[in-house]
């Protein structure tokens, strides 16, 4: 395949050339065991020290605020079970959001198992959360709120300072697994009362297999990898230093360039948008217009199934997602297109379009002239556009 | 994922269509788990399917055991047609994922729901064809919207 125009960068991005650069002599050079005695390795945390401080200044946050995991997943599976476990004795009892990532849900659902008890709050048609519904959720014996900050199929941003002030003045812990929205948007993790955050490298131009979870001076979380006294004994295992150097570097080059980045981002998400709605009927938006990460785009195509639509797209050299069941792997479409509404069918006929900084303008308009051409090919096949014509006909 | 065979029966799906007045169609599956098949058949009066054209609402699996289906039971008659089974149409296709066998019992369910259909018209009764439980009705269907 000579073309390949990839706009899946939600589920990850290349590795920038300059990220390679800097985490190389961490491999054959700089190898050291940052634990380690002798200053040849000793340096190495003095390194890693230096990238905790870039991350933090991103988050309005403190150095020793940031601790390493081994990517988003494990952040948001250790700021819940251990926060259930730290604070099991105030109460059982947490609050999250029916459109969190699995990394969440799932792990909602083995807490559960283990008595605590979870409300999955309702989202608007756009994919927002209520805050009535957050406020009517909070019970005396609620310890936990965690509601993402930007999804990561639709693209919706939720309004975290409120949700955060409202977690805050009840006493609640506020968590947000911000895998998607970091370095995409602002954060102020004290602006919005967050007191975790869950963040992944590789959604920023960085490495695979490191992330971090930002956990508020005083938050009483217990460790959840047992071992060694790496990060200040609450996530043991020696450091992963390349992917730590890299992590910095990606966040160094995702803060400098987020204004203008993002703004070209948001330029071209739009236009690619609206021809999309000019050129292509019977299809619908998915998520909200105008709080959205600044890369996503999501829609369905009504009477088209989605990972049809995928390899067809595939077969011209395009990279993109789908919502259908038969990309998730069971019968049911993305929980998240259910819990705005859709109908099933609607939701089987999604596509998600997440780009990059390299994507440009021509790339789109190669991608907007390939869908008219499968859609109407897939819809041609379809009996449920059969159906729909010979009903609009009568 | 797939096999050439499948990736060639979903590019370049056989006898996708419609057939006007056809002597039995079927439709099964249901838009909910994401797939929808529908199988035209024109059957001549030596019982033989002369013609067979499809319709599918559904993943690359499901569009490539449709076309698959229809060009195994092209040309036979009614009985050989009703030997078909989904098994059959995944050896043609040299095998599917675990995940997609699904598809192939719906393509035989597809066939055997329009063979029902033409039964039920000429008011015959095809010898191991039972009533097909997945069969969409017109109004059901369109409660959908």
């Amino acid at each position: 395949m000579d073309k390949l125009i990839y706009l899946d960068n939600a589920a990850t991005t290349k590795t920038a050339a300059e990220v390679v650069e800097a985490m190389l002599p961490y491999f054959t050079e700089n190898y050291g065991n940052p634990s380690s005695v002798y200053s040849f390795a000793a340096a190495n945390k003095d390194v890693i020290s230096r990238q905790r401080d870039i991350i933090a200044e991103a988050l309005g946050a403190k150095g020793n605020e940031i601790y390493f995991t081994a990517g988003g997943t494990e952040a948001d599976n250790w700021a819940l079970k251990a926060t259930a476990e730290a604070y099991g004795s105030k109460g059982k009892h947490i609050i999250t959001t029916k459109i969190e990532h699995h990394a969440i849900l799932h792990t909602c659902e083995y807490l559960e198992k283990d008595g605590y008890e979870v409300t999955y709050l309702n989202v608007d048609e756009n994919g927002i959360v209520k805050l009535e519904e957050l406020r009517e959720a909070i019970r005396p014996d609620t310890i936990l709120i965690s509601i993402m900050y930007a999804n990561n199929e639709i693209g919706s941003i939720q309004p975290i300072q409120e949700i955060g002030e409202i977690a805050h003045e009840h006493g609640i812990l506020f968590h947000t697994d911000a895998v998607q929205a970091f370095c995409q948007v602002p954060i102020d993790v004290n602006a919005c009362h967050i007191d975790m955050l869950s963040a992944s490298a590789h959604k920023l131009n960085g490495p695979k297999g490191i992330g971090f979870l930002y956990i508020r001076t005083g938050v009483k979380i217990r460790s959840f990898v047992h071992g060694g006294a790496q990060e200040r004994k609450r996530r043991a295992g020696t450091e992963n230093v390349t992917g730590i150097v890299g992590f910095g570097k990606a966040v160094e080059r995702a803060v400098s360039s987020l204004e203008e980045r993002t703004a070209g981002e948001k330029e071209l998400r739009d236009y690619f948008i609206s021809r999309i709605e000019a050129e292509i009927p019977y299809c619908r938006l998915n998520g909200d217009r105008i709080n959205r990460l600044p890369n996503n785009v999501n829609f369905s195509f009504r009477f088209v199934e989605g990972e049809s639509l995928l390899i067809m797209l595939d077969m011209k050299g395009i990279c993109a997602s789908s919502g259908s069941a038969c990309t998730s792997g069971s019968l049911d479409p993305s929980h998240v297109l259910l819990a705005i509404g859709l109908p099933h069918e609607i939701a089987h006929g999604s596509l998600r379009i997440t780009l990059s900084e390299e994507t440009t303008k021509e790339d789109l308009d190669y991608v907007v002239e390939s869908l008219k051409g499968i859609v109407e090919n897939l819809r041609g096949m379809s009996p449920l556009y059969e159906d729909f014509v010979k009903k609009q006909d009568k | 994922m797939y096999t050439e065979k499948v990736m060639d029966h979903f590019q370049n799906p056989r006898n996708v269509g419609e057939i006007e007045d056809a002597s039995g169609v079927g439709t099964v599956g249901n838009a909910k788990c994401g797939d929808i098949m529908r199988i035209y058949l024109d059957i001549d009066e030596n019982q033989v399917i002369q013609d067979v054209k499809f319709k599918t609402f559904g993943c690359g699996a499901a569009v490539a055991t449709s076309s698959m289906a229809t060009e195994l039971v092209k040309g036979k008659n009614i009985q050989d047609a009703m030997q078909i089974t989904n098994k059959a149409v995944m050896e043609a296709l040299d095998g599917l994922p675990p995940v997609k066998v699904h598809c192939s019992l719906l393509a035989e369910e597809a066939i055997h729901a329009a063979l029902w259909d033409y039964a039920e018209k000429h008011g015959i009764k095809i010898e191991g064809l039972e009533k097909p439980k997945s069969d969409i009705h017109e109004e059901e269907e369109a409660e959908e919207y």
